[in-house]
């Protein structure tokens, strides 16, 4: 695997194709969870490790799967790997486990799993698969976490509230109260917060690609005029 | 790989076995992992009831062994929900100290309200833990005590501090606070709250004396 191949698959899953930006996809976890930064992050992290495992397995298998059974091996495949990772985190960090409790197992219907291990995993080497897991999963994460950020400070004047429950106790003090005695702002953290938070981090990410498209073709633009002359 | 697999068979027999074998490894891989996991799962779980219930009855006030002295009561008028109340006994030498119960509040605004509520054997309340709930987070969850110490107020509560009328949230005239753009959430744990001291209050002597569910644990 070499270098640019791997720039490309990191810069594609973290920013050109965020899954939860531009893709679109796994829109039920990321609206449901990320009302404060802790809870995005868990489950970023959560599915960040699933997409690694699952496109990892998918890549190994490739060469045994044929089309036709395709869709329902995968579909196999990470209903295993979440359910694994269920149970481990069960085992050993119980205060995570009881933090996400039912989104775990809804990792499953993230379509965003099934989505690279068709796209990228039964296509690729076992190692740039694990990577493209890894940048996708990341992407999807930062989502949740700017997500859980926004909502957090707007409807509740806090940010990382709960660090101790996802990091052990030394993160308590990570707590910070952005906004003191903040009322609370219902709409942002009730679902249709969630909805109007993701389209203005669309909206943002959107913008900065514009401004870097326009920056290009107004440097292009500059070039031109010494080119005539010469 | 599949040129392993002989290539007269039917093409639709050898996608069934592949399928199957996945499905087979799948299985393999979750029946090891859940044996290797169930012990610990198990043991967490019992852990968890446990750090709770010594959250609010101190571990040297009793010597029995808490979780299997445990009986259900089944009282949905009372109790207003369908589930069952758990109490779990503690004791001293044999003497009763005080019960902790399992119980629910029905009219959170999202659903049941789950309670652990600690009454000492002389109907003073101990203390209350909320153990799950789906009110809204930043309004109702207040309720917590990860998120403000609105629950010590039932400590040392008892049916005489305060009366009848003061067991309800300010908003209905009693004693309680509630929180700012939540009235429903406190109002549904005070009631609940009430509901269990009442019950305890009236059948202090058979709570105690009836038998145990669990006769003995692993532990």
């Amino acid at each position: 695997m070499n270098k640019s191949l791997m720039k490309d698959i990191l810069i594609d899953g973290a920013w050109r194709q965020n899954t939860g930006l531009v893709v679109l996809l796994g829109l039920c976890p990321l609206l449901a969870v990320t009302n404060t930064v802790i809870n995005g992050l868990a489950l970023g992290l959560a599915t960040m490790l699933t997409l690694m495992v699952s496109n990892l397995s998918v890549s190994a298998l490739r060469g045994m799967l044929r089309p036709e059974i395709r869709i329902p091996a995968f579909v196999l495949i990470i209903a295993s790997v979440v359910t694994v990772i269920e149970l481990l985190m069960h085992a050993f960090f119980y205060d995570l486990y009881r933090l996400l409790g039912i989104f775990i197992p809804l990792i499953v219907t993230n379509c965003a799993i099934i989505g690279r291990a068709e796209a990228f995993a039964s296509r690729n080497k076992p190692l740039p698969s694990l990577l493209d897991g890894f940048a996708t999963g990341l992407g999807f994460c930062i989502t949740l976490v700017l997500l859980g950020a926004l909502r957090e400070i707007i409807g509740r004047g806090t940010l990382l509230d709960g660090a101790g429950m996802l990091l052990g106790s030394w993160a308590d003090h990570l707590s910070l109260t952005i906004i003191p005695n903040h009322p609370g702002f219902l709409l942002a953290m009730l679902p249709p917060g969630a909805f109007i938070g993701l389209g203005l981090l669309i909206a943002a990410r959107k913008g900065l690609e514009n401004r870097k498209a326009n920056h290009q073709s107004a440097e292009m633009e500059s070039k031109e005029p010494l080119g005539e002359q010469a | 790989m599949s040129s392993k697999i002989h290539p007269k068979i039917h093409p639709v027999i050898r996608s069934s076995l592949l399928l199957g074998a996945i499905a087979l490894l799948g299985t393999a891989l979750l029946a090891g992992v859940n044996n290797l996991t169930k012990e610990r799962i198990a043991h967490q779980e019992r852990q968890r009831v446990l750090q709770q219930l010594n959250e609010i009855v101190p571990v040297d006030s009793y010597n029995n062994d808490l979780l299997s002295d445990v009986i259900e009561i089944r009282e949905p008028a009372l109790f207003r929900s369908e589930w069952p109340v758990t109490v779990y006994r503690a004791r001293k030498d044999g003497e009763p100290v005080a019960v902790m119960m399992i119980t629910t509040a029905p009219d959170g605004y999202n659903g049941n309200i789950r309670l652990l509520l600690g009454i000492d054997v002389n109907s003073t309340i101990v203390g209350v833990r909320v153990i799950s709930h789906k009110e809204t987070p930043g309004l109702g969850d207040p309720i917590e005590i990860e998120k403000s110490n609105w629950i010590l107020g039932f400590n040392q509560k008892s049916l005489q501090q305060p009366d009848n009328e003061g067991w309800a949230v300010k908003r209905d005239g009693g004693n309680f606070d509630q929180f700012t753009g939540a009235t429903i959430s406190p109002r549904a744990v005070v009631k609940a709250v009430h509901a269990a001291l009442l019950y305890f209050d009236a059948h202090k002597q058979a709570i105690f004396d009836q038998p145990s569910m669990v006769t003995e644990t692993d532990e």
